[in-house]
């Protein structure tokens, strides 16, 4: 059993870490939180450092590295700032997709400009009357007509909705078939594809850098060719799919509280109230400590579950045990913090009021944390 | 054009709380967060622009413990070709004058058109390393350089004078330069520029690597010898003036003039 990161993951968890300290300035974040837009220029300087492709193989122009890789990079980019981070760690949510099942022109078409951060792209699950948490029966429809799949219905809660050039959607193929999700089947459609259109969602609590939206589709016409992987295997794909995004929002919400974390900690040191600093008055002292503690166990959970996967032993509980802790570690980290600044902590300029409203996401997308429960019950009662 | 930096790995102080060990002589290094010297930094960049505009090699050398890899994998992982780290038990303690003289020992055997160093570390801040090197190699120095134009078998050099004036110099090389902050902006080092450094190789000499012998090194070696370090009292001088402002401006004036600061 080995504990420690290797000289090259300390490398890159440096290498980010630096470049944030640089790029990631709280006026951006403050501003683009407020205005509910996606900091482009910072996506495409982290993607020609190579920070948003670590995944995907040498071919395409990615970093060849594994999952925990593209865990430090997201934690230290989340710990840096909770809105600029999740922004930027995922802008390429859904080409995994394509990586994983599509066929070699959709990897040559997709992945090359992903890599380089010269486009967004996109998934697309969740509907207005069908919840993320349940998508075994799909009331978007794609319909074969000849040569052609037309796709009509409307998704929603689309993370980069608005700014994808490129989307991948989970459509119900074969009505007929029970359990129907056996007729599920997953297309990737382009931006500017006649009958697509786009909304942006407002007013988000949290990750307000991040665009979310709604997605119509009106008769978008598409061949067999948009078909990502085989016929019908949609749901299958895409419960894999998040069995590995997911360790990857644990890594955002171990990033988050670290970043909160440290930002109380080093005001406790300096406010001084009844003649001392905050931190030697221990309900203050004690508290950071043990979040410490429990921000450590999180990233262990996240980093245990990214090594299984990468090396090819990917454990579902394992998966949505660091998902489901690590995003309440968050929760609980960041409260703690605005309640360790006080007033300021309420404050938005002093961002932990930000990395509040920022780690509540987690607990809800990609599975929320009472869906991970679930998951660990149904693996515990398979082996007890 | 080959270009040898040196650098030196130091603790981050500037929010660290720092502590003197029980010797009296050193801080508590426990704790501390390690990295490249800043100056290094800017010497570093330097000399990969200076390969990419004009081709050759870059090689980074430091003198210090095997932790130091991490300062030297971030070189090469900045675009260095090479990289050589000085370690051995009986460097420790070495002034500024023994480690130039075991810089010295390893880059008088390479080939080199210039060197270039940071204008001081931030952790010893004695900024000698580089003059007292240059003068072992038998080699030109300008310190404090804000600008680098090369030139056939010569460079100009722009330095920082204190007054906020520059001096412009016309150097000879091979030379040796000992750059200020500030002469570029260092590039991030980038997820490609890893990958590359784990397949280079650092190469690791020892005392007996050098030439040198024990006395010309470590404590023994050193032409200073640290006494003490401590912390400075805090010394509370403040006077209140009291008055008008314009009593208070005058009485300003009085003392700066008394002082022979006006």
């Amino acid at each position: 059993m080995k504990f420690e990161l290797t000289e090259e993951q300390i490398g890159i968890k440096n290498a980010v870490k630096e470049f944030c300290d640089k790029e990631f300035k709280t006026e951006i974040a403050l501003e683009l939180d407020k205005k509910e837009e996606f900091p482009m220029e910072l996506y495409k300087k982290a993607a020609k450092l190579g920070f948003t492709s670590m995944f995907f193989p040498h071919e395409y122009g990615g970093q060849g590295y594994g999952l925990l890789e593209t865990c430090l990079v997201i934690e230290e980019l989340c710990r840096a700032d909770s809105s600029l981070g999740v922004a930027v760690s995922s802008g390429n949510f859904g080409s995994e997709l394509i990586l994983v099942h599509g066929n070699k022109e959709q990897k040559e078409k997709y992945l090359p400009p992903i890599c380089r951060g010269d486009f967004i792209s996109a998934a697309a699950f969740t509907e207005p009357n069908v919840s993320g948490s349940d998508i075994t029966r799909m009331e978007t429809t794609a319909t074969k007509y000849g040569n052609e799949w037309w796709i009509n219905g409307t998704k929603t809660f689309i993370t980069n909705a608005t700014i994808a050039d490129f989307m991948v959607v989970l459509t119900q193929t074969d009505t007929k078939i029970r359990p129907t999700y056996r007729g599920e089947t997953l297309f990737v459609v382009d931006k500017g594809t006649h009958g697509l259109e786009t909304t942006k969602l407002h007013n988000k609590m949290g990750i307000r850098c991040s665009v979310t939206g709604e997605v119509r589709f009106d008769n978008v016409k598409v061949t067999d060719w948009n078909i990502v992987g085989e016929l019908n295997r949609g749901f299958y794909y895409s419960m894999e799919f998040f069995d590995k995004t997911r360790v990857g929002v644990a890594a955002q919400a171990v990033g988050m509280a670290q970043g909160a974390w440290e930002i109380a900690f080093k005001y406790s040191k300096q406010r001084e109230a009844f003649g001392q600093p905050i931190i030697q008055h221990e309900a203050i002292g004690c508290m950071l400590s043990e979040l410490a503690t429990k921000i450590e166990a999180a990233r262990l959970l996240t980093y245990k579950a990214a090594w299984l996967i990468d090396a090819g032993k990917m454990d579902p509980m394992a998966t949505a045990m660091a998902k489901q802790y690590a995003s309440r570690v968050a929760m609980e980290t960041t409260d703690f913090a605005i309640q360790t600044l006080g007033g300021y902590g309420y404050l938005g300029e002093y961002r932990v009021e930000r990395y509040h409203r920022d780690a509540k996401i987690t607990e809800i997308y990609e599975g929320t944390s009472e869906i991970q429960k679930l998951t660990v019950l149904k693996y515990l009662l398979r082996k007890f | 054009m080959d270009v040898i930096v040196c650098v030196k790995q130091v603790p981050e102080t500037a929010e660290a709380e720092l502590k003197i060990d029980a010797s009296g002589k050193k801080i508590e290094k426990t704790g501390l967060v390690f990295d490249i010297n800043e100056w290094d930094d800017y010497a570093l960049e330097e000399a990969v622009r200076i390969k990419e505009k004009f081709g050759g090699t870059v090689t980074a050398i430091t003198v210090g413990p095997e932790d130091s890899d991490s300062t030297l994998r971030k070189c090469l992982a900045r675009g260095a070709d090479k990289a050589i780290r000085l370690t051995d038990p009986k460097f420790e303690g070495s002034d500024a004058f023994a480690t130039a003289k075991i810089l010295h020992s390893v880059i008088k055997t390479m080939h080199f058109d210039l060197i270039l160093t940071g204008a001081q570390a931030g952790d010893d801040g004695s900024a000698v390393v580089g003059p007292v090197l240059a003068e072992l190699l038998g080699v030109p120095h300008a310190a404090m350089v804000k600008k680098i134009e090369l030139g056939e078998g010569k460079a100009v050099v722009n330095r920082e004078l204190e007054g906020g004036l520059e001096e412009r110099l016309e150097v000879k090389l091979p030379a040796l330069f000992a750059v200020q902050t500030g002469i570029n902006e260092p590039r991030y080092v980038s997820i490609m520029g890893i990958r590359k450094a784990m397949q280079k190789e650092i190469k690791v000499m020892r005392l007996s690597d050098t030439g040198l012998n024990e006395s010309e090194v470590g404590e023994s070696g050193s032409w200073l010898k640290i006494e003490k370090l401590y912390v400075p009292p805090v010394e509370k001088q403040a006077e209140f003036l009291q008055g008008s402002p314009d009593e208070i401006a005058t009485k300003i004036v009085e003392i700066l003039k008394s002082r022979g600061l006006i």
